[in-house]
C-alpha cells in the first residue's frame, strides 16, 4: 500500500470535524454535517468541495486539438479557447477508458482533467496513443481543485473576484484572481446546480479555499464532501466512472450518446466499434428508476423484470435521494424495458422489490 | 459528546436496551447513529418473530450503507416502531426516545447480565 495523499485543504477538513476517508489513494473528506444536510444544502443555497484528488494532465503543441480529437469521441477541435467539454475516451473495443473534461487554455494549450481513481490507467493510455509531437505533462498532484456550486455560487464567486460572472457561460473558464492567487475558473461542476470549479496550483492553494469558505459559510452554505457529491450527481443521472461507466460499457449504452461525433472528420479510439453500435443498436441501455415498495436499491443489486422472473439487469448506482425523497438508482436493461413506467424488480436481500423505469434527471419527479 | 444514558443497557454491537418486567424496548445509540449518518430505512422482523440471542432482528440503512440489527438477548418481538419505519430520520434525532425500534419479550432475563452499563460502554466505544 502506497500512502495516502493529502490535499492542501486536508487540515481544513480535520479542523471542521470531516469524517475522512481514502478514495483512490486520497485522504478525502466523505461528510461533515451530513449528507443529507450536506446535499440540500447545496440545492438551496450553497456547498464548498475539495475536488483536488481530480487529475489534471496538460496537452500542448500545435497539434494538440488534433491528436486529442483522436483520443477522445467529443469534438475538441471546435472549442475556442476560454471554452470546455465533457467527453469519454474509450478503447478500441467501445467501453470507456474514462470520462474527463477537456479545456482549452490557449490556441495550443488544452487541460484534460480525469478521474482520480483512473490518472495512473489515463495517463498509460494517453502516452501511448498520443504521438510525440505533443508535450503531455500530468500536473495531478500539484494542481488543487476548489468547487463551489449552488443557486448561490454566481454572488459568492463575484465577491471573491470583485467582477461580475453573468457573462461566464456554463461550460466556459476564464484566468482570474481569487485572494491573489491566479486560478483557472470554470463554470462546471457535477451536481445540476450552477456553480463554479476552481484549479490553482495546489502549494499556493489555501489561501483560495479560506476566501470560497469564508464566503460560501457567510452565505449559508456549508463545506460537503464526496458522500453529497455522489447523491447530488445521482439525482442528475450523472455517471459515475466506476460504477455506471467502465471499461464494459459503450458511450451510446450509458446514455451520453451525444458526446460520440462519428461525424468529426478524425478516426478515434473506438470509433469503429461505436460506428457499428450506432448502427445496429444497442441491447441494453442506462435507465433511472425509482423504487416503488420500500427498500434502498444498492450497487450490485439485481434487477429483475415486471413478472420477477427474468434476471434483466444490474443496479449501477442506488441510495437514497435527499431532494426527489425517493429511494432512487441507476441500471442497465434489455432497451425494450427503458421506457417510462416499465415496471422493475430489484433483488434487495433476496427479496424483490417493486420499481419502475422513471424520467431523469430524477429532480422531475418532483414535478 | 455522545449521549450514553445511565438507565439503559448496552451491547457490543450498539443497541440499547430498557427493560421493564420480561419486556426489552430497543434501538441503537446515539454513538452508532452518528457513525452511521443520515438513516433512511429501517425494517424490523414482524411482531410474532422468535430470534434467538446475537440474532438479526432488522436491517438499518443509511445513505452510505446497510447494516444488520442484533439482538443481544434472545426472544420474540411483541412491538415494531411502525413511526420509525415510516419516518427513519427520528432514528438520528432521537435515538433513545422516539426513534427506538422494537420491543421484545426475553426468553431468558438472565442474559441481561452479560450487557454493559452506560459506563462499561462509554469506555467500550472510547468516550
Amino acid at each position: 500500500m502506497s500512502k495516502t495523499i493529502k490535499t492542501p485543504f486536508y487540515e481544513k477538513h480535520i479542523e471542521l470535524g470531516a469524517r475522512m476517508v481514502e478514495f483512490a489513494g486520497f485522504a478525502m473528506p466523505v461528510q461533515y454535517s451530513g449528507i443529507v444536510e450536506e446535499h440540500r444544502k447545496v440545492r438551496e443555497t450553497a456547498g464548498i468541495f475539495d475536488l483536488s484528488h481530480m487529475g489534471e494532465f496538460f496537452v500542448s503543441g500545435a497539434d494538440a486539438a488534433y491528436e486529442l480529437d483522436s483520443l477522445v469521441t467529443n469534438n475538441v477541435s471546435k472549442l475556442e479557447v476560454g471554452e470546455a467539454l465533457y467527453t469519454p475516451m474509450c478503447v478500441e473495443a467501445g467501453g470507456i477508458v474514462d470520462d474527463l473534461l477537456v479545456y482549452r487554455i490557449s490556441n495550443v494549450e488544452y487541460m484534460m482533467v480525469v478521474n482520480a481513481a483512473n490518472i495512473e490507467k489515463d495517463w498509460k493510455h494517453v502516452k501511448k496513443f498520443l504521438p510525440k509531437t505533443v508535450d503531455v505533462e500530468n500536473r495531478s498532484l500539484e494542481t488543487a481543485l476548489v468547487a463551489v456550486q449552488g443557486p448561490l455560487a454566481e454572488p459568492i464567486l463575484e465577491d471573491a473576484l470583485g467582477a461580475r460572472l453573468n457573462e461566464l457561460e456554463y461550460y466556459h473558464h476564464m484566468y482570474a484572481e481569487l485572494a491573489e492567487t491566479p486560478v483557472t475558473l470554470s463554470r462546471t461542476g457535477y451536481t445540476g446546480e450552477d456553480g463554479f470549479e476552481v484549479y490553482v496550483d495546489a502549494d499556493i492553494a489555501l489561501p483560495v479555499w479560506d476566501e470560497l469558505y469564508d464566503l460560501t459559510v457567510e452565505a449559508g452554505g456549508v463545506p460537503v464532501g464526496l458522500g453529497a457529491r455522489d447523491t447530488l450527481r445521482m439525482e442528475m443521472k450523472y455517471c459515475l466512472y466506476g460504477n455506471d461507466i467502465d471499461e464494459t460499457t459503450t458511450p451510446y449504452e450509458a446514455g451520453i450518446g451525444w458526446t460520440v461525433k462519428l461525424k468529426k472528420p478524425i478516426d478515434f479510439v473506438g470509433k469503429k466499434t461505436l460506428v457499428k453500435q450506432k448502427e445496429v443498436g444497442v441491447k441494453r441501455e442506462l435507465v433511472g428508476f425509482v423504487m416503488t415498495d420500500k427498500g434502498v436499491p444498492r450497487p450490485g443489486y439485481d434487477v429483475f423484470s415486471g413478472a420477477k422472473e427474468k434476471k434483466v439487469g444490474l443496479v449501477t448506482s442506488g441510495g437514497y435521494g435527499p431532494s426527489v425523497d425517493r429511494n432512487i438508482g441507476l441500471a442497465y436493461v434489455p432497451t425494450e424495458l427503458t421506457e417510462i413506467g416499465t415496471e422493475l424488480h430489484v433483488e434487495i436481500r433476496e427479496k424483490r422489490v417493486a420499481a419502475e423505469v422513471c424520467d431523469t434527471p430524477f429532480l422531475k419527479l418532483l414535478g | 459528546m455522545v449521549n450514553i444514558p445511565d438507565n439503559l443497557s448496552y451491547s457490543e454491537t450498539h443497541e440499547w436496551l430498557l427493560v421493564e418486567g420480561n419486556v426489552a424496548t430497543i434501538g441503537i445509540t446515539d454513538h452508532a447513529q452518528n457513525e452511521l449518518g443520515d438513516i433512511v430505512y429501517l425494517e424490523v422482523k414482524d411482531p410474532g418473530t422468535d430470534v434467538p440471542t446475537d440474532g438479526e432482528f432488522g436491517i438499518i440503512e443509511s445513505v452510505k450503507a446497510a447494516s444488520d440489527l442484533y439482538l443481544p438477548v434472545g426472544g420474540k418481538v411483541t412491538e415494531v416502531n411502525e413511526a420509525a419505519v415510516e419516518d427513519p430520520a427520528i432514528i438520528n434525532k432521537d435515538p433513545y426516545g422516539d426513534g427506538w425500534l422494537a420491543k421484545v419479550e426475553l426468553a431468558d432475563p438472565g442474559e441481561l447480565e452479560k450487557l454493559m452499563d452506560a459506563a462499561a460502554y462509554g469506555a467500550f466505544i472510547g468516550e
